[in-house]
């Protein structure tokens, strides 16, 4: 227990600094910290054109949406990286419990993705006076947590597929956009056409947008259970599959000798 | 005519290669379509389904800034990783003149964008493209391409002694969307943007085109791309000559 313990937080730890090379405040700032608020600002003064919501509505929706920046890239390099940098034989020659490595990984990245939504968050209070009520904090807080979670196991899921194909980003981009315009983010849900509604209901990023838009405007915690606890199921299916992929990925690439070879 | 000749095959050659760049290609195709489908639905959400050609312009022009910037940052470095930086700054011709090519080719593959986004918005959206200016048009897209690449001269020529350029092309992304009013009008912007808007060739660039398109003045965008390419070819030359000589004072200039 103590190894998997061991493998899991230090494992991780290490993993994301060192496969996150770039990850020093001159990079760090403007791609994970600013980039969110630009996105917010860009699609509040797109509504204002439009004339479809209040800013506050974008500012909700792109900062919970900007955790799959950090949860679906995090995760994709986080096993890609290995690849590039030769040590993803080495790292599976291992006898280190499987759970442990790559969940190990997906707890820094799920840390961040809740810190780089945050930011967007305080972009917006400052560039486009969003303001909620305090007591809401705590409860946007989980379910920022509770995107990047379920972003997470989507990223896994993302990862897993890159031990198979070879442009992870371009796989984790493509996510991004499919989020950013299935989850009612910038375009209300009930003005999608019904096919796009459907697939919504079944990705990350959807039920916590609606919840925190509900919890900003001043709803409980227990308001939402449903759209909570529904992230929260989407997100472990999400791993578990991404997780049962790499398994099977991992098996076929060392059965196969391709494990290096995308 | 050996100046002409180095544009050129810089131009073809750099083409080419981005022609196989899958991360090019979604970023010129892709991204525009993206961009272009969530502003349609959030302008026939919002009752005004009749700027959807000038919502498919905007995604178009945001394509066209994204691959210039993505480009323009990339070319040091992907030269920098191919061991080809050095060959390119050894080269008789000036850096500028050597890297001219490669910007004007980034900002050509943007030019997919547009179609992009426009054929996208006809066949799904059944957006009309009823040009008000059509001959006014096609001059307007090359003019809009060259500034846009002479402007990416600028970024890339910072990008020599700055080793995390792509950080910095994402950061610019998404400010100069806005600042140049690709999809909204700038007039909703804070007034202290204007004089940040008027400085950027994108800014012109969509004004040239969305009036070519819509109904406008087409000539004084076009002579403001014209002034602002012109000044861009004296800031990159100056900029590149002194970052290549930093460069090399330092020692950095393969680094990665």
């Amino acid at each position: 227990m103590k190894t998997w313990l061991r493998i899991f937080f230090v494992g991780g730890a290490i993993s994301f600094r060192a496969l996150f090379s770039w990850i020093r405040p001159s990079i760090y700032i403007p791609t994970l910290l600013i980039g969110p608020t630009t996105q917010i600002v860009f699609f509040a003064y797109l509504g204002r054109t439009a004339h479809l919501k209040s800013d506050s509505w974008f500012v909700v929706g792109n900062a919970v949406q900007s955790a799959s920046l950090a949860a679906l890239f995090g995760m994709g390099f986080a096993i890609d990286g290995e690849r590039w940098t030769q040590t993803l034989s080495a790292v599976l020659a291992t006898p280190a419990n499987r759970a442990a490595l790559f969940l190990g990984r997906a707890l820094p990245v799920l840390v961040n993705a809740a810190i780089t939504a945050s930011t967007g968050f305080l972009g917006g209070a400052l560039l486009l006076g969003f303001r909620m009520p305090w007591s809401s904090v705590p409860a946007l807080a989980l379910l920022l947590v509770l995107a990047s979670f379920a972003c997470t196991g989507l990223g896994m899921l993302i990862g897993a597929v890159g031990l198979r194909l070879r442009d992870v980003p371009i796989l984790a981009n493509l996510t991004m956009a499919v989020l950013l315009i299935f989850c009612g983010v910038n375009v209300p849900l009930d003005k999608l056409p019904h096919w796009m509604r459907l697939a919504a209901e079944g990705l990350p990023v959807t039920h916590a947008v609606a919840a925190s838009r509900l919890v900003a405007g001043g709803a409980s915690l227990a308001s939402v259970r449903t759209p909570l606890l529904v992230e929260m199921a989407l997100g472990s299916a999400y791993l578990f599959v991404g997780f049962a992929l790499l398994r099977w990925f991992e098996a076929q690439g060392r059965r196969h000798g391709t494990l290096d070879r995308a | 005519m050996s100046v002409l000749r180095l544009i050129w095959s810089g131009f073809v050659m750099n083409l080419k290669m981005l022609g196989t760049s899958s991360f090019f290609l979604l970023t010129s195709t892709v991204q525009p379509v993206i961009f272009a489908t969530i502003a349609y639905y959030m302008f026939k959400s919002g009752g005004r389904p009749g700027t959807l050609l000038y919502a498919a312009l905007g995604a178009g022009m945001m394509g066209v800034w994204s691959t210039t910037l993505f480009g323009s940052g990339g070319m040091i470095q992907w030269q920098r990783w191919q061991g080809t930086l050095e060959l390119g700054v050894g080269a008789p011709p000036s850096m500028a003149l050597v890297f001219l090519p490669f910007s004007l080719a980034n900002a050509f593959t943007g030019m997919y964008s547009l179609a992009a986004t426009l054929i996208w918005g006809r066949v799904f959206f059944g957006v009309p493209l009823h040009f008000a200016h059509p001959w006014l048009f096609v001059l307007a897209l090359p003019a809009t391409v060259v500034a846009l690449g002479l402007m990416g001269l600028i970024l890339a020529s910072t990008f020599v002694l700055y080793r995390y350029a792509n950080a910095l092309a994402n950061l610019l992304e998404y400010p100069v969307w806005i600042a140049s009013g690709l999809i909204f009008s700038t007039a909703i912007l804070p007034a202290w943007t204007r004089p940040i808007s008027w400085a950027l060739p994108p800014y012109w660039g969509v004004l040239a085109l969305r009036h070519a398109a819509l109904g406008g003045d087409v000539w004084r965008p076009l002579a403001m791309l014209v002034v602002l390419g012109i000044v861009s070819i004296a800031i990159s030359t100056y900029t590149f000559r002194l970052f290549e000589h930093l460069a090399r004072a330092r020692a950095t200039l393969s680094l990665t």
